[in-house]
């Protein structure tokens, strides 16, 4: 943790960057930390308490100006990292990433290429907990599954902490705002609801890297990062792609294969 | 569902692209081939531009059954339109089922300019698979808000 703190006031203070973005200590949790001096540096944390998906940041205007910004990047930070990248949403040369390793030693990236070999190491893996979700759906009929959503998704009040949390959900204008025409009401009623899930997938479909961060947001505990997951590890194999490694072929629905299989079109 | 399933009439909506299944189903009519009438069908320009709310969209207006239909795999005429949709309705269908949609109510097809009796077919194959599966009840619970509001989405 000193490293850290001693290397990010460096970079600070011999203008190297302009911002770290890291973690300090919150109150029941660590939250976001933004130090642009060197002493903002002292209260930088890093451990397994730090969730929130920090690259979520690198893709606001009112933080990437135009100085060099460093962030301390954990595993899925990293994924996203590069998912952004291959989406064009990111200048390297502007980004600074630094990980602190299992082994606690500071760890720079020359470059986005060297992020790449250093997370294959790293299996995406779902938790005990959703696991047994999907397990429990998959046993289920489908009017169970039915009933088991529209319950979840009833809680939802329309917050959008999910979208916000997520650092694929980047576009400037999302569809759930776009009035002309309506595609989504803005109310929180069962279809409403329905439909802004099923939009938010859809549109997350082969992007999303599993971070976790839309369902650690909720504030209601809904596990709607299962809706993506579950994509993600279906149409994987179908379209090539492995769960957590940012594909540079494009995502899952603006490419496409001669070969497709299906067999449900007749 | 009260309804019997002999009394029930699905309703049907058919998002179809213009170059093949459109001029399909015209030939269908053309060659005075006789099919259901439960389907009101929509034209688009390709099956890349129908869009997944639209099927949602037709579920939530009353739609018993949907069917999506274009040009061959290779018949696109803008090459690789129904490629796109393709995978699309690959991702949909997946996500609606994890979801407990019922993806059995949605048929896709591939109707070429010149099958018309493959339209004809097409429709009355859903039209008969609908009527088994009966109305949607579902979904149309969920919905149920749009009729009560002033809603003119
Ligand atoms: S898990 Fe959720 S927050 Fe993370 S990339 Fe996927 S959709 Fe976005
Ligand atoms: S964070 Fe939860 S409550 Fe808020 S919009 Fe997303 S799912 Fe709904």
């Amino acid at each position: 943790m000193d490293k850290l703190r001693e290397r990010a006031a460096a970079l600070l203070a011999d203008g190297t960057v302009a911002l770290v973005i890291g973690y300090e200590e919150g109150t029941n949790k660590p939250r976001p930390l933004f130090c642009h001096t060197a002493e903002d540096a002292g209260k930088l944390i890093y451990d397994s308490r730090c969730i929130n998906n920090l690259a979520v940041y690198l893709t606001k205007k009112e933080l990437m100006g135009t100085e060099k910004v460093a962030i301390t990047a954990t595993i899925p930070v990293l994924r996203s990292i590069l998912q952004l990248s291959v989406e064009n949403q990111l200048n390297e040369e502007k980004i600074l990433v630094i990980t602190v390793t299992e082994q606690g030693e500071l760890k720079e990236f020359a470059g986005f290429a060297e992020i790449e070999s250093y997370i294959a190491d790293f299996q995406l893996k779902l938790s005990g907990k959703e696991q047994e979700i999907i397990e429990k759906l998959e046993g289920m009929t489908r009017e169970e599954r039915f009933e088991f959503w529209m319950k979840e998704l009833s809680h939802c009040f329309k917050c959008y902490a999910c979208r916000a949390a997520c650092p694929l959900c980047y576009c400037t204008k999302c569809i759930v705002e776009e009035n002309r025409p309506q595609w989504i009401n803005p109310w929180a009623a069962p279809l409403a609801n329905i439909e802004w899930h099923i939009n938010r997938a859809m549109h997350m479909a082969g992007r999303c890297i599993g971070c976790g961060a839309c369902g650690d947001a909720c504030p209601l505990g809904i596990p709607i990062q299962l809706l993506t997951r579950k994509m993600m590890e279906d149409l994987g194999p179908e379209f090539g792609f492995v769960p957590g490694q940012p594909s540079k072929n494009g995502n899952a629905l603006s490419t496409w294969k001669a070969d497709d299989k299906e067999n449900f079109i007749r | 569902m009260n309804t019997t399933n002999s009394e029930f009439e699905p309703k049907i909506v058919a998002f179809v692209c213009n170059w093949c299944t459109y001029a399909g189903a015209d030939l269908t009519g053309t060659s005075r081939l006789k099919y259901a009438t439960n389907v009101k069908i929509v034209r688009f320009p390709c099956t890349g531009r129908i869009d997944f709310m639209l099927l949602l969209r037709a579920f939530a207006q009353g739609a018993d059954g949907i069917i999506v239909s274009g040009c061959h795999p290779n018949d696109c005429h803008y090459t690789s339109g129904n490629f796109h949709a393709r995978r699309r309705w690959i991702t949909f269908r997946g996500l609606l089922d994890f979801m407990g949609i019922d993806v059995k109510r949605i048929q896709y097809s591939w109707v070429s300019a010149a099958e018309g009796a493959k339209w004809a077919d097409v429709v009355n194959s859903t039209v008969a698979n609908i009527r088994e599966l009966g109305p949607y009840t579902e979904y149309k619970k969920v919905a149920e808000y749009l009729d009560k509001e002033d809603y003119n989405g």
